[in-house]
């Protein structure tokens, strides 16, 4: 039996969804969720091995659900955007199903999953999703983290800068850290770079939360935050923040 | 005969301009046009003074003394001629530019009104036909009742006039119907108050001016929390001016509509003031978790 999830905001858009999946009687609809923290929850508890998943939701959005859901199911996208689900397709997701859709183009999405199954890993997969930037202007300015169950969204200016860490990025807040599987890379080309500087190969700062740039040690310099914290700067990151400050 | 000749000069000038008209720049050329009028006048008379006069001898000699004199005469009056037409068709010029300034700034401003009117929510339509889409299979009353819903929704949007007045009632009626569409895709979390007296709702508003603000106010209502929420629309008169407060929850903690109006307002607040030329008509204000957005719209005398 395929276990799967459907995850829209809008109760009809799930009922039609259920509807197409009346043809296909070896998939079994084990949860319907109104939002993306549910989402979330009930992928924890069921392990689907496919969500029907809306993009524009309460709170939680359906980028910011998949960040933070675990085990990644494959997923197919329910949208009425076209600029999210361009986005959506590039990065591999099985398919995205622009609202109002056909049965036959439902069919055509399924057959895909279906001939992709076993194919693909999972792994695979959420390496693919993971790493779709959100260029969207309301998704730039905050970040969905998850620390045991609970799922925090961090605004962008409480931000005060992130560190890389392995395979993992700490984001640190004023008093806490975060943190998330993404690379440098990935937060340097979303965060909006009016705010967030890249200052060294593992650390991205957030501008406003400088107090002042210190000499340390012999020509290499630190930036203490407002929170006391020293940030080693590297000599372009130096070059940069002095570009950036206008010094 | 210096008279005749200066009529003459005075009918090439201004026949010059009436087909060509020197920009400032070109005004070397102006002046090398005068010179060369000058000399040309000089010359016919100079010429026609040694025909005329040919037995006179002493006249003969003090055509050459004079010619000087005359010539500033003549350079004096051809500029003065020139200068003359140059300027009168200069004004005639900028007449006509400045109301084809104003005709141009009319056109865009009307332009720009019916783009903010018009911003017609994609998302919201294909989700509402998303939604029929789903009706259509289990209950089709509804599915029918609700593209009559949707397509007089759409009628109202593209029927209206920017600069038409409405009463508050017509507008309601427009705004109770996109209610009513929102209703049904989101019926479980959506309620909707409205109250309005029965002044109140005879007073008059631009056309589709509640409108975005309704829209606003469930967008951020539904979107900042995940449990029902409920938009109040509340209108009265106040001074001769019909007042409507838009009331939606948000969540402070994320804090978005701190900033500006935000809540993409500004097309209202735009509008408000291409219709009256007053930045104060629009206000937000929040308070915990209800974010309120008040119009002001004054009625005529």
């Amino acid at each position: 039996m395929i276990k799967t999830i459907l995850i829209d905001d809008e109760p009809l858009a799930r009922t039609i969804v259920a509807e197409y999946l009346q043809s296909y009687p070896e998939i079994q609809i084990v949860k319907e969720c109104n939002d993306g923290f549910e989402g979330v929850k009930a992928i924890a508890e069921f392990q689907p091995d496919l969500i029907f998943l809306d993009i524009q939701m309460p709170k939680l959005n359906g980028f910011e659900m998949l960040e933070v859901a675990e085990p990644m199911p494959s997923v197919i996208f329910t949208t009425a955007f076209d600029e999210y689900a361009m986005k959506a397709f590039d990065n591999n997701a099985i398919d995205y199903l622009l609202k109002p859709f056909s049965k036959e183009r439902f069919d055509k999405a399924m057959q895909k999953w279906l001939n992709q199954r076993g194919h693909v890993s999972t792994e695979q997969q959420q390496e693919n999703l993971s790493n779709i930037p959100m260029k969207h202007a309301e998704e730039q300015n905050r970040i969905a983290v998850k620390f045991g169950n609970k799922i925090s969204i961090i605004p962008a200016q409480d931000i005060f800068y992130i560190e890389a860490y392995d395979d993992y990025v700490k984001i640190f807040t004023e008093k806490d850290y975060f943190l998330k599987k993404k690379t440098m890379t990935y937060f340097e080309q979303t965060l909006n770079s009016n705010d967030f500087l890249r200052v060294h190969r593992s650390f991205i700062i957030r501008l406003q939360h400088i107090t002042r740039v210190e000499p340390y040690e012999k020509n290499s310099y630190v930036a203490l935050m407002k929170n006391g914290k020293k940030i080693p700067l590297s000599r372009a990151g130096y070059g940069r923040l002095k570009d950036e400050l206008g010094l | 005969m210096t008279t005749s000749i200066l009529a003459l000069i005075g009918l090439i000038i201004s026949n010059t301009f009436r087909y060509y008209q020197p920009v400032s720049r070109n005004f070397y050329l102006l002046f090398g046009y005068v010179i060369i009028l000058t000399a040309l006048t000089g010359r016919i008379l100079f010429l026609s003074f040694q025909n005329l006069h040919q037995d006179e001898l002493h006249y003969q000699e003090n055509i050459l003394k004079f010619m000087p004199l005359r010539g500033m005469f003549y350079f004096l009056m051809i500029t003065t001629m020139t200068s003359f037409y140059w300027f009168r068709n200069k004004i005639k010029e900028q007449g006509g530019a400045l109301k084809r300034e104003e005709e141009t700034e009319s056109l865009m401003r009307e332009a720009e009104l019916a783009k903010l009117r018009q911003q017609l929510q994609p998302h919201f339509l294909f989700n509402s036909l998303n939604s029929i889409s789903a009706l259509a299979g289990s209950k089709p009353e509804e599915a029918r009742k609700m593209i009559q819903q949707l397509s007089d929704f759409l009628r109202g949007t593209l029927r209206k006039d920017d600069q038409q007045l409405v009463t508050l009632e017509e507008e309601l009626s427009h705004v109770t119907l996109y209610l009513d569409i929102e209703k049904v895709r989101f019926g479980h979390r959506l309620n909707t108050e409205l109250t309005a007296n029965e002044i109140a709702r005879s007073f008059r508003l631009p056309a589709l001016l509640l409108q975005p603000i309704v829209e606003n106010a469930v967008k951020f209502g539904l979107y900042d929390t995940t449990e029902a929420i409920t938009i109040s629309i509340v209108a009265f008169t106040e001074h001769n001016q019909l007042v409507i407060a838009v009331r939606n929850p948000f969540d402070p903690a994320t804090a978005r509509p701190a900033r500006g109006t935000g809540f993409g307002l500004s097309s209202v607040q735009r509008r408000l003031y291409l219709l009256y030329a007053r930045n104060d008509l629009l206000e937000t204000s929040h308070e915990s978790t209800i974010f309120t957005t008040t119009i002001r719209i004054p009625q005529p005398k």
